[in-house]
Protein backbone atom coordinates (compact mmCIF):
# COMPACT_ATOMS: atom_id res chain seq x y z
CA UNK A 1 0.00 0.00 0.00
CA UNK A 2 1.20 3.49 -0.75
CA UNK A 3 1.46 5.97 2.08
CA UNK A 4 -1.43 8.33 2.40
CA UNK A 5 -0.52 11.78 1.13
CA UNK A 6 -1.70 14.99 2.75
CA UNK A 7 -5.48 15.20 2.73
CA UNK A 8 -5.62 18.26 0.47
CA UNK A 9 -3.71 16.44 -2.24
CA UNK A 10 -5.44 13.11 -2.12
CA UNK A 11 -8.84 14.67 -1.83
CA UNK A 12 -11.25 12.78 -4.02
CA UNK A 13 -13.31 15.98 -4.11
CA UNK A 14 -11.38 16.75 -7.28
CA UNK A 15 -13.13 13.79 -8.88
CA UNK A 16 -16.62 14.83 -7.88
CA UNK A 17 -19.01 14.69 -10.80
CA UNK A 18 -22.51 15.88 -11.39
CA UNK A 19 -24.08 12.43 -11.52
CA UNK A 20 -27.30 13.64 -13.14
CA UNK A 21 -25.39 15.25 -16.01
CA UNK A 22 -23.23 12.15 -16.45
CA UNK A 23 -26.26 9.85 -16.40
CA UNK A 24 -27.92 11.92 -19.11
CA UNK A 25 -24.73 11.94 -21.16
CA UNK A 26 -24.12 8.19 -20.85
CA UNK A 27 -27.73 7.10 -21.40
CA UNK A 28 -27.85 9.37 -24.44
CA UNK A 29 -24.59 7.84 -25.65
CA UNK A 30 -25.90 4.27 -25.32
CA UNK A 31 -29.23 5.06 -26.93
CA UNK A 32 -27.76 7.07 -29.79
CA UNK A 33 -24.77 4.89 -30.65
CA UNK A 34 -26.78 1.64 -30.45
CA UNK A 35 -29.74 2.86 -32.48
CA UNK A 36 -27.89 4.68 -35.20
CA UNK A 37 -26.03 1.54 -36.26
CA UNK A 38 -29.34 -0.30 -36.56
CA UNK A 39 -29.51 -2.13 -33.22
CA UNK A 40 -31.85 -1.74 -30.27
CA UNK A 41 -30.37 -4.03 -27.63
CA UNK A 42 -27.11 -4.79 -25.84
CA UNK A 43 -25.28 -7.67 -24.17
CA UNK A 44 -23.37 -6.99 -20.95
CA UNK A 45 -21.13 -9.33 -18.99
CA UNK A 46 -22.53 -8.96 -15.47
CA UNK A 47 -20.01 -9.95 -12.82
CA UNK A 48 -21.73 -8.45 -9.81
CA UNK A 49 -18.97 -5.85 -9.54
CA UNK A 50 -19.62 -2.14 -9.55
CA UNK A 51 -18.43 -1.51 -13.13
CA UNK A 52 -20.63 -4.02 -14.91
CA UNK A 53 -23.51 -3.31 -12.51
CA UNK A 54 -23.38 0.36 -13.44
CA UNK A 55 -23.34 -0.52 -17.14
CA UNK A 56 -26.38 -2.81 -16.71
CA UNK A 57 -28.23 -0.01 -14.89
CA UNK A 58 -27.33 2.62 -17.49
CA UNK A 59 -28.30 0.32 -20.35
CA UNK A 60 -31.68 -0.49 -18.75
CA UNK A 61 -32.36 3.21 -18.30
CA UNK A 62 -31.23 4.07 -21.83
CA UNK A 63 -32.86 1.26 -23.79
CA UNK A 64 -35.45 -0.28 -21.48
CA UNK A 65 -34.63 -3.42 -19.49
CA UNK A 66 -36.24 -5.65 -22.13
CA UNK A 67 -33.45 -4.61 -24.49
CA UNK A 68 -30.63 -5.55 -22.12
CA UNK A 69 -29.15 -9.07 -21.96
CA UNK A 70 -26.86 -9.49 -18.96
CA UNK A 71 -24.72 -12.62 -18.98
CA UNK A 72 -23.05 -14.04 -15.88
CA UNK A 73 -20.14 -16.36 -16.63
CA UNK A 74 -18.86 -18.04 -13.48
CA UNK A 75 -15.87 -20.38 -13.27
CA UNK A 76 -15.78 -23.11 -10.65
CA UNK A 77 -13.74 -20.94 -8.27
CA UNK A 78 -15.87 -17.81 -8.78
CA UNK A 79 -17.45 -16.46 -5.65
CA UNK A 80 -21.11 -17.48 -5.34
CA UNK A 81 -21.72 -14.01 -3.97
CA UNK A 82 -20.63 -12.48 -7.31
CA UNK A 83 -23.46 -14.22 -9.16
CA UNK A 84 -25.94 -13.27 -6.45
CA UNK A 85 -24.88 -9.63 -6.69
CA UNK A 86 -25.27 -9.70 -10.47
CA UNK A 87 -28.77 -11.13 -10.00
CA UNK A 88 -29.62 -8.43 -7.46
CA UNK A 89 -28.69 -5.66 -9.90
CA UNK A 90 -30.69 -7.25 -12.72
CA UNK A 91 -33.65 -7.79 -10.36
CA UNK A 92 -33.76 -4.04 -9.76
CA UNK A 93 -34.77 -3.73 -13.40
CA UNK A 94 -36.96 -6.84 -13.48
CA UNK A 95 -34.58 -8.97 -15.54
CA UNK A 96 -32.47 -12.08 -14.95
CA UNK A 97 -28.98 -12.72 -16.22
CA UNK A 98 -28.27 -15.64 -18.51
CA UNK A 99 -25.75 -17.92 -16.82
CA UNK A 100 -22.94 -19.45 -18.88
CA UNK A 101 -20.55 -21.49 -16.76
CA UNK A 102 -17.07 -21.49 -18.34
CA UNK A 103 -15.51 -24.21 -16.16
CA UNK A 104 -15.64 -27.03 -18.71
CA UNK A 105 -13.86 -25.29 -21.55
CA UNK A 106 -11.30 -23.59 -19.31
CA UNK A 107 -10.42 -26.82 -17.51
CA UNK A 108 -10.27 -28.76 -20.81
CA UNK A 109 -7.75 -26.27 -22.17
CA UNK A 110 -5.57 -26.09 -19.09
CA UNK A 111 -5.58 -29.89 -18.71
CA UNK A 112 -3.21 -29.69 -21.70
CA UNK A 113 -1.24 -26.79 -20.14
CA UNK A 114 -0.99 -27.65 -16.46
CA UNK A 115 2.03 -25.37 -16.01
CA UNK A 116 -0.02 -22.21 -16.66
CA UNK A 117 0.07 -19.70 -13.83
CA UNK A 118 -2.68 -17.51 -12.46
CA UNK A 119 -2.23 -14.67 -14.95
CA UNK A 120 -2.47 -16.96 -17.97
CA UNK A 121 -5.51 -18.66 -16.50
CA UNK A 122 -7.09 -15.31 -15.68
CA UNK A 123 -6.46 -13.95 -19.16
CA UNK A 124 -7.88 -17.08 -20.76
CA UNK A 125 -11.02 -16.78 -18.66
CA UNK A 126 -11.44 -13.11 -19.56
CA UNK A 127 -11.09 -13.93 -23.27
CA UNK A 128 -13.38 -16.93 -23.00
CA UNK A 129 -16.03 -14.70 -21.47
CA UNK A 130 -15.66 -12.16 -24.25
CA UNK A 131 -16.10 -14.81 -26.97
CA UNK A 132 -19.32 -15.80 -25.20
CA UNK A 133 -20.52 -12.21 -25.07
CA UNK A 134 -19.87 -11.78 -28.79
CA UNK A 135 -21.69 -15.05 -29.49
CA UNK A 136 -24.64 -13.92 -27.36
CA UNK A 137 -24.63 -10.59 -29.18
CA UNK A 138 -24.95 -12.44 -32.48
CA UNK A 139 -27.73 -14.61 -31.09
CA UNK A 140 -29.67 -11.59 -29.80
CA UNK A 141 -28.79 -9.20 -32.61
CA UNK A 142 -27.20 -6.93 -30.02
CA UNK A 143 -24.04 -4.95 -29.39
CA UNK A 144 -21.58 -5.77 -26.60
CA UNK A 145 -21.20 -3.01 -24.03
CA UNK A 146 -17.79 -2.61 -22.43
CA UNK A 147 -17.28 -2.36 -18.69
CA UNK A 148 -13.66 -1.15 -18.37
CA UNK A 149 -13.29 2.06 -16.37
CA UNK A 150 -10.74 4.81 -16.97
CA UNK A 151 -8.49 3.75 -14.08
CA UNK A 152 -8.14 0.19 -15.41
CA UNK A 153 -7.68 1.38 -18.98
CA UNK A 154 -4.95 3.84 -18.00
CA UNK A 155 -3.10 1.41 -15.74
CA UNK A 156 -3.48 -1.42 -18.23
CA UNK A 157 -5.23 -3.49 -15.60
CA UNK A 158 -7.31 -5.55 -17.98
CA UNK A 159 -7.01 -8.34 -20.53
CA UNK A 160 -6.50 -7.25 -24.12
CA UNK A 161 -9.29 -8.73 -26.31
CA UNK A 162 -10.82 -10.03 -23.07
CA UNK A 163 -12.65 -7.71 -20.71
CA UNK A 164 -11.16 -4.73 -22.59
CA UNK A 165 -13.10 -5.65 -25.76
CA UNK A 166 -16.49 -4.18 -26.63
CA UNK A 167 -18.49 -2.41 -29.30
CA UNK A 168 -19.21 0.58 -27.07
CA UNK A 169 -17.88 1.48 -23.66
CA UNK A 170 -20.05 3.90 -21.67
CA UNK A 171 -17.79 4.06 -18.58
CA UNK A 172 -14.30 4.20 -20.08
CA UNK A 173 -13.97 7.90 -19.24
CA UNK A 174 -14.96 7.48 -15.56
CA UNK A 175 -12.38 6.78 -12.88
CA UNK A 176 -13.19 3.96 -10.45
CA UNK A 177 -14.09 6.51 -7.76
CA UNK A 178 -16.53 8.11 -10.18
CA UNK A 179 -18.01 4.72 -11.09
CA UNK A 180 -18.83 4.30 -7.39
CA UNK A 181 -20.40 7.78 -7.30
CA UNK A 182 -22.55 6.90 -10.30
CA UNK A 183 -23.45 3.53 -8.79
CA UNK A 184 -24.58 5.26 -5.63
CA UNK A 185 -26.62 7.82 -7.55
CA UNK A 186 -28.33 5.07 -9.56
CA UNK A 187 -29.14 3.12 -6.41
CA UNK A 188 -27.10 -0.03 -7.02
CA UNK A 189 -27.40 -2.64 -4.22
CA UNK A 190 -25.40 -1.73 -1.12
CA UNK A 191 -23.21 -4.86 -1.34
CA UNK A 192 -22.11 -3.98 -4.86
CA UNK A 193 -21.03 -0.56 -3.63
CA UNK A 194 -19.23 -1.72 -0.49
CA UNK A 195 -17.43 -4.98 -1.31
CA UNK A 196 -13.74 -4.94 -2.22
CA UNK A 197 -13.20 -4.62 -5.97
CA UNK A 198 -12.02 -7.86 -7.58
CA UNK A 199 -11.62 -9.34 -11.04
CA UNK A 200 -12.66 -12.63 -9.34
CA UNK A 201 -10.36 -14.62 -11.62
CA UNK A 202 -9.14 -16.65 -8.66
CA UNK A 203 -10.26 -17.08 -5.09
CA UNK A 204 -9.52 -14.10 -2.89
CA UNK A 205 -8.20 -11.90 -5.72
CA UNK A 206 -8.28 -8.18 -4.88
CA UNK A 207 -7.70 -5.37 -7.40
CA UNK A 208 -6.02 -3.09 -4.91
CA UNK A 209 -3.70 -5.77 -3.51
CA UNK A 210 -2.74 -6.97 -6.96
CA UNK A 211 -2.10 -3.42 -8.18
CA UNK A 212 -0.46 -2.39 -4.92
CA UNK A 213 -2.44 0.82 -5.24
CA UNK A 214 -5.54 2.23 -3.67
CA UNK A 215 -8.17 3.52 -6.11
CA UNK A 216 -8.98 6.51 -3.91
CA UNK A 217 -5.39 7.71 -4.30
CA UNK A 218 -4.38 6.46 -7.73
CA UNK A 219 -7.51 8.02 -9.25
CA UNK A 220 -6.49 11.43 -7.97
CA UNK A 221 -2.91 11.01 -9.23
CA UNK A 222 -4.20 10.01 -12.66
CA UNK A 223 -6.65 12.92 -12.64
CA UNK A 224 -3.90 15.43 -11.79
CA UNK A 225 -1.51 14.03 -14.42
CA UNK A 226 -3.93 13.37 -17.23
CA UNK A 227 -7.09 15.42 -16.93
CA UNK A 228 -5.36 18.46 -15.46
CA UNK A 229 -2.13 17.94 -17.48
CA UNK A 230 0.03 18.63 -14.41
CA UNK A 231 3.72 17.72 -14.51
CA UNK A 232 5.30 15.07 -12.30
CA UNK A 233 6.89 17.84 -10.22
CA UNK A 234 3.57 19.61 -9.71
CA UNK A 235 1.86 16.42 -8.58
CA UNK A 236 4.67 15.57 -6.19
CA UNK A 237 4.49 19.14 -4.85
CA UNK A 238 0.81 18.52 -4.13
CA UNK A 239 1.84 15.93 -1.57
CA UNK A 240 1.94 12.64 -3.46
CA UNK A 241 4.91 10.33 -2.98
CA UNK A 242 7.34 10.61 -5.88
CA UNK A 243 7.62 6.80 -6.07
CA UNK A 244 3.86 6.47 -6.39
CA UNK A 245 3.66 9.12 -9.12
CA UNK A 246 6.52 7.44 -11.00
CA UNK A 247 4.85 4.05 -10.68
CA UNK A 248 1.59 5.39 -12.06
CA UNK A 249 3.34 7.13 -14.97
CA UNK A 250 5.30 3.98 -15.76
CA UNK A 251 2.14 1.86 -15.84
CA UNK A 252 0.37 4.32 -18.13
CA UNK A 253 3.31 4.34 -20.57
CA UNK A 254 3.84 0.58 -20.43
CA UNK A 255 0.19 -0.17 -21.22
CA UNK A 256 -0.23 2.34 -24.05
CA UNK A 257 -0.31 -0.53 -26.60
CA UNK A 258 -3.41 -1.90 -24.92
CA UNK A 259 -5.35 1.26 -25.67
CA UNK A 260 -4.49 1.36 -29.37
CA UNK A 261 -5.55 -0.82 -32.33
CA UNK A 262 -2.79 -3.20 -33.49
CA UNK A 263 0.04 -1.47 -35.36
CA UNK A 264 -0.10 -1.90 -39.13
CA UNK A 265 3.13 -1.92 -41.15
CA UNK A 266 2.91 0.94 -43.64
CA UNK A 267 3.38 -0.08 -47.24
CA UNK A 268 0.84 1.76 -49.35
CA UNK A 269 0.06 5.44 -49.91
CA UNK A 270 -2.92 5.21 -47.63
CA UNK A 271 -2.89 3.10 -44.51
CA UNK A 272 -5.80 2.41 -42.20
CA UNK A 273 -5.81 4.83 -39.26
CA UNK A 274 -2.63 6.64 -40.37
CA UNK A 275 -3.68 8.51 -43.48
CA UNK A 276 -7.03 6.80 -44.04
CA UNK A 277 -9.01 8.54 -41.31
CA UNK A 278 -12.74 8.24 -41.23
CA UNK A 279 -15.03 8.62 -38.24
CA UNK A 280 -16.52 5.44 -36.87
CA UNK A 281 -19.99 6.97 -37.21
CA UNK A 282 -19.41 7.46 -40.95
CA UNK A 283 -22.81 8.10 -42.55
CA UNK A 284 -24.69 7.56 -39.25
CA UNK B 1 -32.16 12.33 -22.02
CA UNK B 2 -30.14 13.11 -25.08
CA UNK B 3 -32.12 11.33 -27.72
CA UNK B 4 -32.61 12.15 -31.35
CA UNK B 5 -36.25 12.99 -31.49
CA UNK B 6 -37.72 13.98 -34.75
CA UNK B 7 -40.56 16.12 -33.45
CA UNK B 8 -40.05 19.80 -32.95
CA UNK B 9 -41.73 22.09 -30.46
CA UNK B 10 -44.76 24.00 -31.52
CA UNK B 11 -44.13 27.55 -32.64
CA UNK B 12 -45.45 30.32 -30.43
CA UNK B 13 -47.97 32.74 -31.78
CA UNK B 14 -45.59 34.75 -33.88
CA UNK B 15 -47.41 34.86 -37.19
CA UNK B 16 -48.26 38.55 -36.98
CA UNK B 17 -44.78 39.63 -36.04
CA UNK B 18 -43.56 39.91 -39.58
CA UNK B 19 -45.92 42.78 -40.13
CA UNK B 20 -44.29 44.79 -37.36
CA UNK B 21 -41.63 47.06 -38.71
CA UNK B 22 -39.11 46.90 -35.91
CA UNK B 23 -38.96 43.23 -35.10
CA UNK B 24 -38.31 39.87 -36.64
CA UNK B 25 -38.63 36.30 -35.51
CA UNK B 26 -35.60 34.00 -35.47
CA UNK B 27 -36.04 30.24 -35.47
CA UNK B 28 -33.07 28.39 -33.97
CA UNK B 29 -32.97 24.88 -35.43
CA UNK B 30 -31.15 22.72 -32.89
CA UNK B 31 -30.73 19.54 -34.90
CA UNK B 32 -28.52 16.42 -34.97
CA UNK B 33 -27.08 16.10 -38.49
CA UNK B 34 -26.18 12.66 -39.81
CA UNK B 35 -22.42 12.41 -40.16
CA UNK B 36 -21.41 12.55 -43.81
CA UNK B 37 -24.95 12.12 -45.18
CA UNK B 38 -25.58 15.35 -47.09
CA UNK B 39 -28.66 14.02 -48.89
CA UNK B 40 -30.47 13.12 -45.67
CA UNK B 41 -29.45 16.36 -43.99
CA UNK B 42 -30.56 18.39 -46.99
CA UNK B 43 -34.08 16.90 -46.81
CA UNK B 44 -34.20 17.66 -43.11
CA UNK B 45 -33.18 21.28 -43.78
CA UNK B 46 -35.96 21.67 -46.34
CA UNK B 47 -38.53 20.32 -43.88
CA UNK B 48 -37.39 22.65 -41.11
CA UNK B 49 -37.18 25.69 -43.37
CA UNK B 50 -40.79 25.06 -44.44
CA UNK B 51 -41.87 24.46 -40.88
CA UNK B 52 -40.20 27.62 -39.58
CA UNK B 53 -41.61 29.69 -42.42
CA UNK B 54 -45.06 28.26 -41.70
CA UNK B 55 -44.68 29.22 -38.07
CA UNK B 56 -44.00 32.83 -39.02
CA UNK B 57 -40.24 32.97 -38.56
CA UNK B 58 -38.26 35.41 -40.70
CA UNK B 59 -34.89 33.69 -40.29
CA UNK B 60 -33.95 30.12 -39.43
CA UNK B 61 -30.43 29.47 -38.11
CA UNK B 62 -28.91 25.98 -38.37
CA UNK B 63 -25.82 24.76 -36.48
CA UNK B 64 -22.24 24.65 -37.75
CA UNK B 65 -21.75 22.07 -40.55
CA UNK B 66 -25.47 21.32 -40.41
CA UNK B 67 -25.43 19.68 -43.86
CA UNK B 68 -22.54 17.35 -43.07
CA UNK B 69 -21.97 16.69 -39.37
CA UNK B 70 -18.83 17.77 -37.55
CA UNK B 71 -16.06 15.17 -37.00
CA UNK B 72 -15.64 14.54 -40.71
CA UNK B 73 -11.91 13.82 -40.95
CA UNK B 74 -11.22 12.37 -44.42
CA UNK B 75 -14.88 12.80 -45.34
CA UNK B 76 -14.29 16.53 -45.88
CA UNK B 77 -13.65 16.33 -49.66
CA UNK B 78 -16.45 13.78 -50.06
CA UNK B 79 -19.13 16.01 -48.53
CA UNK B 80 -17.84 19.36 -49.82
CA UNK B 81 -20.19 21.45 -51.94
CA UNK B 82 -19.50 24.20 -54.40
CA UNK B 83 -21.44 27.40 -53.91
CA UNK B 84 -23.26 26.78 -57.21
CA UNK B 85 -24.08 23.16 -56.37
CA UNK B 86 -27.56 21.71 -56.79
CA UNK B 87 -27.79 21.20 -53.03
CA UNK B 88 -27.18 24.87 -52.19
CA UNK B 89 -29.48 25.91 -55.04
CA UNK B 90 -32.29 23.76 -53.67
CA UNK B 91 -31.85 25.30 -50.23
CA UNK B 92 -31.75 28.82 -51.67
CA UNK B 93 -34.86 28.12 -53.67
CA UNK B 94 -36.63 27.17 -50.41
CA UNK B 95 -35.64 30.54 -48.95
CA UNK B 96 -38.03 32.92 -50.59
CA UNK B 97 -40.39 33.65 -47.70
CA UNK B 98 -37.75 33.11 -45.04
CA UNK B 99 -33.97 33.53 -44.73
CA UNK B 100 -31.68 30.76 -43.53
CA UNK B 101 -28.16 30.32 -42.21
CA UNK B 102 -26.88 26.85 -43.06
CA UNK B 103 -23.54 25.19 -42.40
CA UNK B 104 -21.55 23.20 -44.93
CA UNK B 105 -18.08 22.44 -46.29
CA UNK B 106 -17.54 24.81 -49.22
CA UNK B 107 -15.02 23.91 -51.89
CA UNK B 108 -13.28 26.73 -53.74
CA UNK B 109 -12.02 26.72 -57.33
CA UNK B 110 -8.49 26.10 -56.07
CA UNK B 111 -9.59 23.10 -53.98
CA UNK B 112 -9.70 24.62 -50.55
CA UNK B 113 -12.32 23.44 -48.15
CA UNK B 114 -13.95 25.97 -45.84
CA UNK B 115 -16.08 25.38 -42.79
CA UNK B 116 -18.71 27.84 -43.99
CA UNK B 117 -21.91 29.48 -42.90
CA UNK B 118 -24.03 30.39 -45.88
CA UNK B 119 -26.75 33.04 -45.70
CA UNK B 120 -29.67 32.35 -48.01
CA UNK B 121 -32.27 34.99 -48.84
CA UNK B 122 -34.67 35.76 -51.67
CA UNK B 123 -33.91 32.48 -53.44
CA UNK B 124 -30.14 32.98 -53.55
CA UNK B 125 -26.91 32.99 -51.58
CA UNK B 126 -26.32 36.48 -50.26
CA UNK B 127 -23.40 35.95 -47.86
CA UNK B 128 -20.76 33.39 -47.03
CA UNK B 129 -18.65 33.41 -43.89
CA UNK B 130 -15.70 31.02 -43.89
CA UNK B 131 -14.74 30.15 -40.32
CA UNK B 132 -11.53 32.00 -39.49
CA UNK B 133 -10.50 30.25 -36.29
CA UNK B 134 -10.19 26.52 -36.94
CA UNK B 135 -9.56 24.80 -33.60
CA UNK B 136 -6.73 22.28 -33.77
CA UNK B 137 -6.11 21.14 -30.24
CA UNK B 138 -7.60 18.69 -27.76
CA UNK B 139 -10.37 16.83 -29.60
CA UNK B 140 -10.28 19.24 -32.55
CA UNK B 141 -8.41 18.72 -35.80
CA UNK B 142 -9.89 21.30 -38.17
CA UNK B 143 -6.70 22.75 -39.65
CA UNK B 144 -5.65 19.33 -40.82
CA UNK B 145 -8.63 19.16 -43.15
CA UNK B 146 -9.92 22.71 -43.66
CA UNK B 147 -8.75 26.09 -44.92
CA UNK B 148 -9.27 29.15 -42.73
CA UNK B 149 -11.28 32.18 -43.80
CA UNK B 150 -9.71 35.62 -43.56
CA UNK B 151 -12.45 38.15 -42.87
CA UNK B 152 -15.29 39.21 -40.64
CA UNK B 153 -17.83 41.26 -42.56
CA UNK B 154 -21.16 42.57 -41.32
CA UNK B 155 -24.10 42.75 -43.68
CA UNK B 156 -27.65 44.09 -43.88
CA UNK B 157 -30.35 41.57 -43.27
CA UNK B 158 -32.68 41.34 -46.20
CA UNK B 159 -35.26 39.43 -44.25
CA UNK B 160 -38.53 39.20 -46.13
CA UNK B 161 -41.68 40.27 -44.36
CA UNK B 162 -40.05 42.88 -42.18
CA UNK B 163 -39.18 46.44 -42.97
CA UNK B 164 -36.73 46.89 -40.15
CA UNK B 165 -33.07 47.48 -40.87
CA UNK B 166 -30.75 45.14 -39.04
CA UNK B 167 -27.03 44.63 -39.35
CA UNK B 168 -25.89 41.09 -38.85
CA UNK B 169 -22.57 39.28 -38.49
CA UNK B 170 -21.84 35.57 -38.59
CA UNK B 171 -19.38 33.84 -36.27
CA UNK B 172 -18.87 30.08 -36.45
CA UNK B 173 -18.30 28.47 -33.05
CA UNK B 174 -14.55 28.92 -32.32
CA UNK B 175 -14.65 32.37 -33.97
CA UNK B 176 -16.51 33.51 -30.88
CA UNK B 177 -13.63 32.45 -28.61
CA UNK B 178 -11.69 35.37 -30.10
CA UNK B 179 -13.02 38.72 -28.85
CA UNK B 180 -11.25 40.52 -31.70
CA UNK B 181 -13.59 38.79 -34.15
CA UNK B 182 -16.68 39.88 -32.26
CA UNK B 183 -15.24 43.37 -31.86
CA UNK B 184 -14.54 43.70 -35.58
CA UNK B 185 -18.12 42.85 -36.39
CA UNK B 186 -19.45 45.17 -33.68
CA UNK B 187 -17.42 48.01 -35.17
CA UNK B 188 -19.36 47.46 -38.39
CA UNK B 189 -22.58 48.16 -36.53
CA UNK B 190 -23.88 44.70 -35.82
CA UNK B 191 -27.30 44.40 -34.17
CA UNK B 192 -27.42 40.63 -34.17
CA UNK B 193 -24.63 38.05 -34.05
CA UNK B 194 -25.64 34.81 -35.75
CA UNK B 195 -23.55 32.03 -34.21
CA UNK B 196 -23.85 28.49 -35.60
CA UNK B 197 -21.95 26.02 -33.42
CA UNK B 198 -21.00 22.36 -33.03
CA UNK B 199 -19.73 22.40 -29.48
CA UNK B 200 -18.89 19.01 -27.99
CA UNK B 201 -19.78 18.63 -24.33
CA UNK B 202 -16.90 17.86 -22.03
CA UNK B 203 -15.92 18.47 -18.45
CA UNK B 204 -18.44 17.08 -15.99
CA UNK B 205 -16.55 17.81 -12.79
CA UNK B 206 -18.33 19.83 -10.13
CA UNK B 207 -21.02 22.35 -10.81
CA UNK B 208 -24.40 21.90 -12.36
CA UNK B 209 -23.61 21.69 -16.05
CA UNK B 210 -20.98 20.79 -18.59
CA UNK B 211 -17.84 22.89 -18.54
CA UNK B 212 -18.31 23.85 -22.17
CA UNK B 213 -21.89 24.94 -21.53
CA UNK B 214 -20.61 27.27 -18.81
CA UNK B 215 -18.10 28.78 -21.24
CA UNK B 216 -20.71 29.47 -23.89
CA UNK B 217 -23.11 30.83 -21.31
CA UNK B 218 -20.46 33.32 -20.23
CA UNK B 219 -19.45 34.25 -23.77
CA UNK B 220 -22.90 34.75 -25.23
CA UNK B 221 -24.01 36.90 -22.29
CA UNK B 222 -20.81 38.92 -22.18
CA UNK B 223 -20.70 39.69 -25.88
CA UNK B 224 -24.40 40.56 -25.98
CA UNK B 225 -23.96 42.97 -23.10
CA UNK B 226 -20.62 44.53 -24.11
CA UNK B 227 -21.66 45.03 -27.73
CA UNK B 228 -25.30 45.77 -26.87
CA UNK B 229 -26.53 43.41 -29.55
CA UNK B 230 -28.51 40.20 -29.81
CA UNK B 231 -26.66 36.89 -29.90
CA UNK B 232 -28.46 34.04 -31.64
CA UNK B 233 -26.56 30.90 -30.65
CA UNK B 234 -27.46 27.64 -32.38
CA UNK B 235 -25.59 24.59 -31.13
CA UNK B 236 -26.21 21.10 -32.46
CA UNK B 237 -27.17 17.98 -30.54
CA UNK B 238 -26.57 14.24 -31.02
CA UNK B 239 -23.42 12.09 -30.76
CA UNK B 240 -20.51 11.47 -33.10
CA UNK B 241 -18.06 8.70 -32.21
CA UNK B 242 -19.11 8.88 -28.57
CA UNK B 243 -18.84 12.66 -28.29
CA UNK B 244 -22.02 14.48 -27.29
CA UNK B 245 -23.02 17.87 -28.60
CA UNK B 246 -24.82 19.59 -25.77
CA UNK B 247 -27.30 21.86 -27.54
CA UNK B 248 -28.36 24.66 -25.23
CA UNK B 249 -29.20 26.97 -28.14
CA UNK B 250 -30.43 30.35 -27.01
CA UNK B 251 -31.01 33.96 -27.86
CA UNK B 252 -29.38 36.50 -25.58
CA UNK B 253 -30.73 40.05 -25.52
CA UNK B 254 -28.67 43.26 -25.86
CA UNK B 255 -28.72 43.71 -22.08
CA UNK B 256 -26.90 40.38 -21.63
CA UNK B 257 -29.94 38.56 -20.31
CA UNK B 258 -30.99 35.34 -21.94
CA UNK B 259 -34.36 36.12 -23.48
CA UNK B 260 -35.29 32.48 -23.76
CA UNK B 261 -34.08 29.63 -21.62
CA UNK B 262 -31.37 27.63 -23.36
CA UNK B 263 -32.83 24.67 -25.19
CA UNK B 264 -31.95 21.26 -23.71
CA UNK B 265 -30.07 18.50 -25.48
CA UNK B 266 -32.87 17.24 -27.73
CA UNK B 267 -33.68 18.21 -31.28
CA UNK B 268 -35.95 21.22 -31.17
CA UNK B 269 -36.76 24.50 -32.87
CA UNK B 270 -36.71 27.57 -30.64
CA UNK B 271 -38.51 30.70 -31.79
CA UNK B 272 -37.61 34.14 -30.54
CA UNK B 273 -38.72 37.60 -31.52
CA UNK B 274 -35.97 40.21 -31.74
CA UNK B 275 -36.95 43.85 -31.27
CA UNK B 276 -35.26 47.06 -32.26
CA UNK B 277 -36.74 48.73 -29.17
CA UNK B 278 -34.72 46.35 -26.95
CA UNK B 279 -31.53 47.39 -28.76
CA UNK B 280 -32.46 51.03 -28.28
CA UNK B 281 -33.15 50.62 -24.57
CA UNK B 282 -29.89 48.75 -24.00
CA UNK B 283 -27.86 51.35 -25.91
CA UNK B 284 -29.45 54.22 -23.97
CA UNK B 285 -28.73 52.46 -20.66
CA UNK B 286 -25.21 51.46 -21.73
CA UNK B 287 -23.92 53.71 -24.56
CA UNK B 288 -20.84 51.55 -24.96
CA UNK B 289 -20.84 51.59 -28.74
CA UNK B 290 -21.15 55.40 -28.76
CA UNK B 291 -18.23 55.70 -26.34
CA UNK B 292 -15.97 53.18 -28.04
CA UNK B 293 -12.62 54.85 -28.86
CA UNK B 294 -11.80 53.35 -32.24
CA UNK B 295 -9.28 56.16 -32.73
CA UNK B 296 -7.35 54.94 -29.69
CA UNK B 297 -7.50 51.34 -30.92
CA UNK B 298 -6.28 52.40 -34.37
CA UNK B 299 -3.47 54.60 -33.05
CA UNK B 300 -2.27 51.94 -30.67
CA UNK B 301 -2.47 49.25 -33.33
CA UNK B 302 -0.41 51.43 -35.67
CA UNK B 303 2.15 52.04 -32.96
CA UNK B 304 2.41 48.29 -32.30
CA UNK B 305 2.79 47.63 -36.02
CA UNK B 306 5.48 50.29 -36.36
CA UNK B 307 7.39 48.88 -33.43
CA UNK B 308 7.14 45.42 -34.91
CA UNK B 309 8.50 46.74 -38.22
CA UNK B 310 11.52 48.24 -36.39
CA UNK B 311 12.22 44.86 -34.77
Amino acid sequence: MSPTPRPSASSVDALEIDTAVVEELLCGFIHDEVHKVGFDSVVVGASGGVDSSLVVALACRALGAEHVYPVTMPYSTSSVQSEEDARAVCAQYGIEPEVENITDQIDAYFARHPDAGLTRRGNKMARERMTILYDRSMAHGSLVLGTSNKTELLLGYGTLFGDMASALNPIGDLYKTQVYAMGGALGLPERVLTKAPTADLWTGQSDEEELGLRYAIVDVVLFRLIDERRSRAEVVAMGFEAALVDDVMRRVRASQYKRRPPVIAKVSARTIDRDFRYPRDWGR
Amino acid sequence: MIVQQRETVAAPDVADVAAEADAFVAAVAQVAPRLGDVAANLERHLEIIAQAAGAGANIVVFPELSLTGYFLKDLVPDVALRIDSDEISRLAEACRDIDAVIGCVLETDDTRFHNASVYLSGGRVTRVHAKVYLPTYGIFDEQRYLAAGDRFRAFDLTTPGTNSRWRAGMLVCEDMWHPSAVSLLARQGVDVFLVPSASPGRGVLRGAALGTAHSYDAMTRTYAQLFTAYVVYCNRVGYEDGIAFWGGSRVVGPDGATVIEPAGADETIVYQRLEKTALRRARIAYPLLRDERHDVTDAETERILRRRTRD
